[in-house]
């Protein structure tokens, strides 16, 4: 598989607050990834460094194979990170054409790009009258300007209302289906479990897990159940090996399982046991779930 | 390098503040220069023609209206220090990094945009020069034409070293009004030094340091020429006799400034976090 960035024991300190601690991470083309850590986690200062707006204080950081100079890399990225930074007395076609300078792309690229974030017939108004929401747009036909390998998108969707984060999501789910390598820091599960396959999650710069957005947690589910003779119910799940934790909350209980077990099978071992089930789900841990307890975890540990 | 002057270009060109001063810097000087050079009558009292002082005579004329053309680079430099301020506060600088400008060219596109105007000021002013110069000069031959044309390369460099002067301190102080504030503290800086040396030793000696701080290096480059034409009319007034001409050590000082300038805003840039 192509490695677009590599990330080794990256460390960033200002002063005596450490930013980003020892961390390392592989970027591969074609996923799309998302780095997840509340505000401050080191979200934006870690993309900051490999986009050549921070200095590193130590460890390594190299793109695509690792013989590019920073500089001449981010010519084949598209990155937008926190508001979008245009010049506000000069119109959408001549900021884009700016950045075609910069990257050395034709300006033919710039009709296409904005037909893409549908702002064509506003291309001629200046920037500083634009809504946040096309300017977060414009920003985005920017960053694709140049057919980027890679895509990086910081906080893509703050600060817009909800019509506006429905047309980035969309675009941005587009522009994946295309190939386009993708990363996406947020702090917004929903939007990170909606979009990516992959996935860091960091806590105060700190790596607390990186992989597959299914395998974050060694997790075989969770059965919901309610019944009416619920004494019995918890009596044979505490007495069962399979099950490792359960919760009672009124009426219904949550079993949390230590092994694969389909529910057909459970519900057949109720059956035989004698315990009608009124009530029974398998889910998996959302997200938002699974986040909550990798960051409680560790906090613990 | 031409890309890079092409990209500052259209950030100042864009821009109507910095399109209107850049307008002005150009056009003022000139009617200045075009306005001295006519005959201007007042009210059939008295005709006014400074021609007739021999002040465009060759080649007086290269000393006189490349200094007081110098006394209008006050305008650029609004220029210069803004379109470093713009970028700070627009946080464009930030963008323009992230889409693949790295940091040393950042710096080499305003400073190849300083050469730029400068050169074309020096231009522009040499042409307006010989052109009025030939009209009412006493005399044309070429070799007193090019006599003391080296004030022009005096100019061009006094332009570079004090433009470069505000691109550090714009990259200094992200701001364009404490940059331009700071050009003021300064020039009272370098009187501080020269009271304290004389203070210490003599005016001599003082004079002589200060000659060496960026502000007066630049402002020596071009010694002002009232005392000249003054010396021209009372040619016996020996006491009044001074050193007017370009030295190449004058230059030498000046661009050394202009190169530690450039290299620290490099670093300065290379160093931040943005």
């Amino acid at each position: 598989m192509d490695t677009i960035l590599t990330i080794n024991n990256l460390t960033k300190k200002f002063g005596y607050l450490t930013a980003v601690k020892d961390l390392s991470f592989t970027i591969n083309k074609g996923n799309v990834y998302g780095i997840l850590g509340p505000n401050g986690s080191g979200k934006s200062t870690t993309l900051g460094i490999v986009l050549n707006v921070v200095n590193r204080t130590s460890g390594e950081f190299s793109w695509f194979d690792g013989n590019v100079s920073t500089h001449d890399a981010l010519k084949r990225v598209g990155a937008i990170i926190e508001r979008p930074n245009f010049y506000p007395y000069m119109s959408a076609y001549d900021n884009l054409k700016l950045v075609c300078k910069i990257k050395g792309v034709d300006y033919s690229k710039i009709d296409e790009k904005l037909e893409i974030v549908g702002l064509e017939d506003r291309k001629n108004s200046s920037f500083k009258t634009y809504s946040l929401g096309m300017k977060q747009r414009l920003a985005i036909a920017s960053a694709l300007l140049n057919d980027p390998e890679i895509l990086i998108l910081d906080e893509p969707t703050n600060g817009l209302d909800p019509q506006g984060i429905h047309q980035i999501r969309s675009l941005i789910k587009d522009i994946a289906k295309n190939g386009t390598t993708i990363l996406l820091a947020s702090h917004l599960l929903d939007e990170v479990e909606k979009v990516c396959s992959h996935v860091v999650v960091l806590r105060k710069g700190e790596k607390l897990y990186s992989g597959r957005v299914d395998e974050m947690i060694n997790s075989f589910g969770f059965f919901e159940l309610k019944s009416d003779k619920q004494s019995e119910l918890i009596t044979y799940l505490e007495s069962n090996e399979a099950f490792s934790k359960i919760k009672v909350e009124g009426e219904l209980i949550t079993a949390f399982l230590n092994e694969p077990m389909p529910a057909a099978t459970f519900n057949q071992q109720m059956h035989n046991n004698g315990i009608v089930l009124s009530h029974l789900v398998k889910r998996k841990e959302s997200l938002e779930e699974q986040f909550l307890m990798l960051t409680d975890t560790k906090a613990e540990a | 390098m031409i890309r890079l002057i092409n990209l500052e270009l259209q950030k100042l060109w864009l821009n109507k503040t910095s399109r209107i001063l850049i307008y002005v810097s150009f056009i003022l000087p000139f009617t200045v220069l075009i306005l001295s050079s006519i005959k201007i009558n007042f009210f059939g009292f008295f005709t006014l023609e400074l021609g007739e002082l021999g002040i465009f005579n060759f080649p007086i004329i290269w000393h006189i209206t490349t200094f007081f053309a110098a006394l209008f680079k006050f305008f650029f430099a609004i220029v210069v220090v803004s379109m470093i301020g713009n970028e700070y506060s627009n946080k464009t600088i930030k963008q323009n990094l992230i889409d693949g400008l790295s940091k040393k060219e950042f710096i080499l596109s305003k400073f190849y945009t300083i050469v730029f105007f400068s050169l074309a000021a020096t231009v522009l002013i040499g042409l307006a020069t010989f052109f009025i110069g030939l009209y009412y000069s006493s005399y044309t031959e070429a070799s007193i034409i090019v006599r003391e044309i080296e004030f022009l390369l005096a100019y061009f460099v006094k332009l570079i070293g004090f433009f470069s002067l505000c691109l550090f301190f714009g990259m200094l102080l992200k701001r364009s009004a404490f940059a331009l504030g700071f050009l003021f503290i300064l020039y009272i800086l370098e009187w501080i030094i020269f009271g304290f040396i004389t203070y210490h030793s003599d005016a001599d000696t003082g004079f002589k340091i200060k000659n060496f701080l960026p502000l007066e290096s630049m402002y020596k480059l071009i010694d002002q020429p009232i005392q000249r034409i003054v010396m021209s009319k009372f040619p016996d007034k020996t006491e009044i006799v001074y050193d007017y001409a370009v030295h190449w050590h004058e230059i030498a000082i000046v661009l050394g400034w202009t190169a530690l300038f450039v290299f620290l805003s490099y670093r300065l840039l290379k160093k931040r976090d943005l």
